[in-house]
């Protein structure tokens, strides 16, 4: 890799939120100023040391950072190659890496004397992650979900009413991620004065894959850190399941200039990626517009885009964040797909060697693992960044065991 | 001269305003849609705006999204869209055709034939919803290369020195989008459309169109009186969503059932 793409990765994306052909504004007018607002906002608190110290501090005593890394002995012995590491973002407070970027988001929102959050929300772990800080800091909370979601994840949903957010059922379109962030983008463009929108991934318009990226970049700068302590060395591997991308951009991002460690993106491979069903627009999809960037997207010939199926509703979207499609393009990550069954069958693996209950979306990753593990070296270090835990998910596994709890 | 500058000059002449109506394509069929323009042309629309469908309308309110999904039911390309103009052509060479969608569809189309095959098709403008003129540099090139005109929005959050920069861009007319919200919506303060249209009247150019929430005639004729166009979507569309797909219409009947565009048009002048 050149010194030149070297620089690019580190800096990007460029002034206007391009990653190579990637990203950019594509947002009817009316929120064009408000995302010019953000960017100017962003770019200077991102100078501002007080600000990161609070980030920092919030993230130490409310969400509990930082989250261990775990020598998986058991996932380890049980698939005889390379040593495993867990990246422990399941012990967050609310279950998963999302707290990462709401934190963040929110303290912008403050800064910018916004009074209602918005959001969208596919598995509602974003959602809850976001009504969490809002009921923290004591403002207004929408979240969209479409209403496939808002089946197949009720106790999330009861979770974010608890907490005293609004959950918008969504009724249009597939039903699904994508049309909640549509209605989120409709919201945003009618409530644009009082509104900051709480993006739940590295996608959307600039200066969102930026911002959400460099809030969940501390998974990646703990794990590097973590890595040196406890092996002397940076990973060999990072693993990370990649819907919108953002815990996986997020452990990347702070190794992007570690040439030596392979990065490994794993996306839905639903039924089959010869089935049409799934969610891996990194892995059959073409670049296209959609939610205000260029990325890869799954869509028809006609540019319609196509609905998806994953078993986990955190990865079921279309699309993907644009510096994904930007690292798939330099070739300085790969992006692969497990299947449902896969990813189910390693829920179990994970939950029975080592106690540990992972979410469907997280599971993906040690589908992975649990593929390509056996057949690298023990001196191999392996990090997979376990996302998000499976308590939500509960009621899926159940149903599909046959059994009503 | 293009279609759209020279119809902006004719209605000037005679110290009219323009009408210009909004239906999507496809929308409960493309049969019904070709019907729809030609009454659409009888009942005095100036221009019309022809949207192309896309499964992720995120500017658009429930109306037009419910007309999207109607005609992606239909299976309705970009494709066919260009199609259904050709044929508007065949019997009408004046009235101008925009078309209005996301970018998308465009993109996988590719920029260069969308904008060889709109032209040959007798399209007359574009205006690409999700299009703001940061990234429009390269389908603007193309377009410059042909006859299309291309029409950009202005908001009300848009400020003076962007909004300068959107008339600079824009060819055709600029689409003033009178309230902070989607297509539909029924917050319309026309006070403050007032001093934004005649602000944006101050330096641009180019003939302005209101559009957004415009639902009867006496909306019509107050915004028509701070702008060289009116644009009337969600109101039409709520009319042809009462039409049935299996359904064949006559001119006729379809002219009558949208009436109230007659009566817009009536208000407009009578204004």
């Amino acid at each position: 890799m050149s010194e030149l793409i070297n620089d690019q990765l580190y800096d990007g994306p460029d002034e206007h939120g391009h990653f190579g052909v990637y990203g950019g504004i594509f947002v009817g007018e009316t929120l064009m100023p408000a995302l010019d607002e953000l960017n100017r906002v962003y770019a200077k608190l991102k100078q501002d040391k007080a600000f990161w110290e609070e980030f920092h501090n919030d993230l130490a005593h409310y969400v509990g950072r930082p989250s261990p890394l775990y020598h998986a002995k058991g996932m380890t012995k049980a698939l005889g190659g390379a040593q495993i590491y867990l990246k422990r973002e399941d012990l967050n407070h609310t279950g998963a890496h999302k707290v990462n970027n709401t934190i963040g988001q929110a303290l912008l929102a403050k800064a910018m004397g916004k009074t209602r959050i918005i959001a969208e929300t596919g598995a509602g772990q974003h959602g809850v992650a976001t009504a969490t800080v809002a009921a923290r800091l004591g403002l207004e909370c929408h979240v969209f979900m479409g209403s496939e979601d808002t089946k197949r994840q009720a106790a999330n949903v009861y979770r974010m009413k608890l907490l005293g957010a609004t959950v918008v059922e969504v009724d249009s379109g597939s039903k699904t991620l994508k049309d909640a962030m549509n209605e989120a983008m409709r919201d945003w463009a009618t409530n644009v004065d009082t509104t900051y929108y709480i993006i739940g991934t590295v996608a959307g318009p600039h200066p969102y894959p930026m911002l959400v990226r460099d809030f969940q970049s501390v998974i990646g700068q703990e794990t590097k850190q973590q890595s040196l302590e406890q092996c002397g060395r940076l990973p060999d591997s990072l693993v990370a399941c990649v819907g919108g991308g953002s815990n996986a951009i997020g452990l990347f991002y702070p190794f992007l200039k570690d040439e030596a460690v392979k990065m490994i993106g794993v996306e839905a491979g639903g039924l089959g990626l010869d089935t049409g069903k799934h969610a891996a627009p990194l892995n059959t999809g073409a670049p296209g517009v959609l939610h205000g960037n260029r990325t890869y997207l799954m869509n028809d010939d006609d540019g319609q885009i196509l609905e998806t199926h994953s078993v986990s509703a955190g990865l079921d979207y279309p699309g993907v964040g644009p510096e994904h499609s930007w690292l798939k393009d330099i070739k300085r990550a790969e992006y692969t797909a497990v299947t449902d069954a896969e990813a189910l069958d390693a829920f179990r693996f994970l939950t029975s060697h080592e106690g540990i209950i992972p979410a469907l979306e997280s599971s993906h990753a040690i589908a992975y693992a649990i593929k390509t593990a056996p057949e690298l070296p023990e001196d191999h270090l392996m990090v997979i960044n376990l996302s998000g835990r499976g308590d939500k998910d509960m009621h899926t596994i159940a149903e599909i065991d046959g059994i009503n709890v | 001269m293009s279609r759209i500058e020279n119809c902006f000059k004719q209605l000037k002449s005679q110290d009219k305003k323009a009408f210009i109506p909004y239906l999507t394509a496809g929308d409960p069929n493309l049969n019904t849609s070709l019907n729809l323009m030609h009454a659409l042309v009888k009942a005095g629309a100036d221009i019309i705006e022809l949207g192309f469908p896309f499964s992720d309308p995120s500017s658009d309110g429930p109306v037009i999204q419910w007309a999207v999904e109607r005609s992606l039911a239909q299976h309705t390309t970009l494709k066919d869209v260009l199609t259904l103009v050709k044929d508007f052509r065949k019997e009408d060479q004046n009235t101008p055709v925009v078309l209005m969608g996301y970018l998308n569809p465009i993109e996988c189309m590719g920029y260069q034939r969308f904008a060889e095959d709109a032209e040959e098709a007798g399209v007359d403008g574009v205006l690409v919803v999700d299009m703001p003129p940061e990234e429009s540099q390269e389908l603007l090139q193309v377009i410059h290369r042909s006859k299309l005109d291309c029409i950009f929005l202005v908001a009300p959050t848009t400020n003076e020195s962007r909004a300068k920069q959107i008339c600079e861009l824009s060819s055709g007319y600029v689409y003033y989008v009178s309230l902070k919200g989607v297509t539909g919506a029924s917050h319309l303060d026309i006070d403050s459309v007032r001093i934004n249209a005649n602000r944006l009247k101050s330096y641009c150019e180019l003939p302005i169109g209101i559009g957004f929430g415009i639902k009867d005639a006496e909306t019509a004729t107050k915004l028509g009186e701070l702008a060289d166009a009116i644009v009337v979507g969600s109101a039409l569309v709520n009319l042809i969503a009462e039409l049935e797909d299996k359904h064949e219409y006559s001119r006729e009947e379809l002219f009558e059932h949208i009436s109230l565009m007659a009566d817009m048009r009536t208000a407009l002048d009578d204004n």
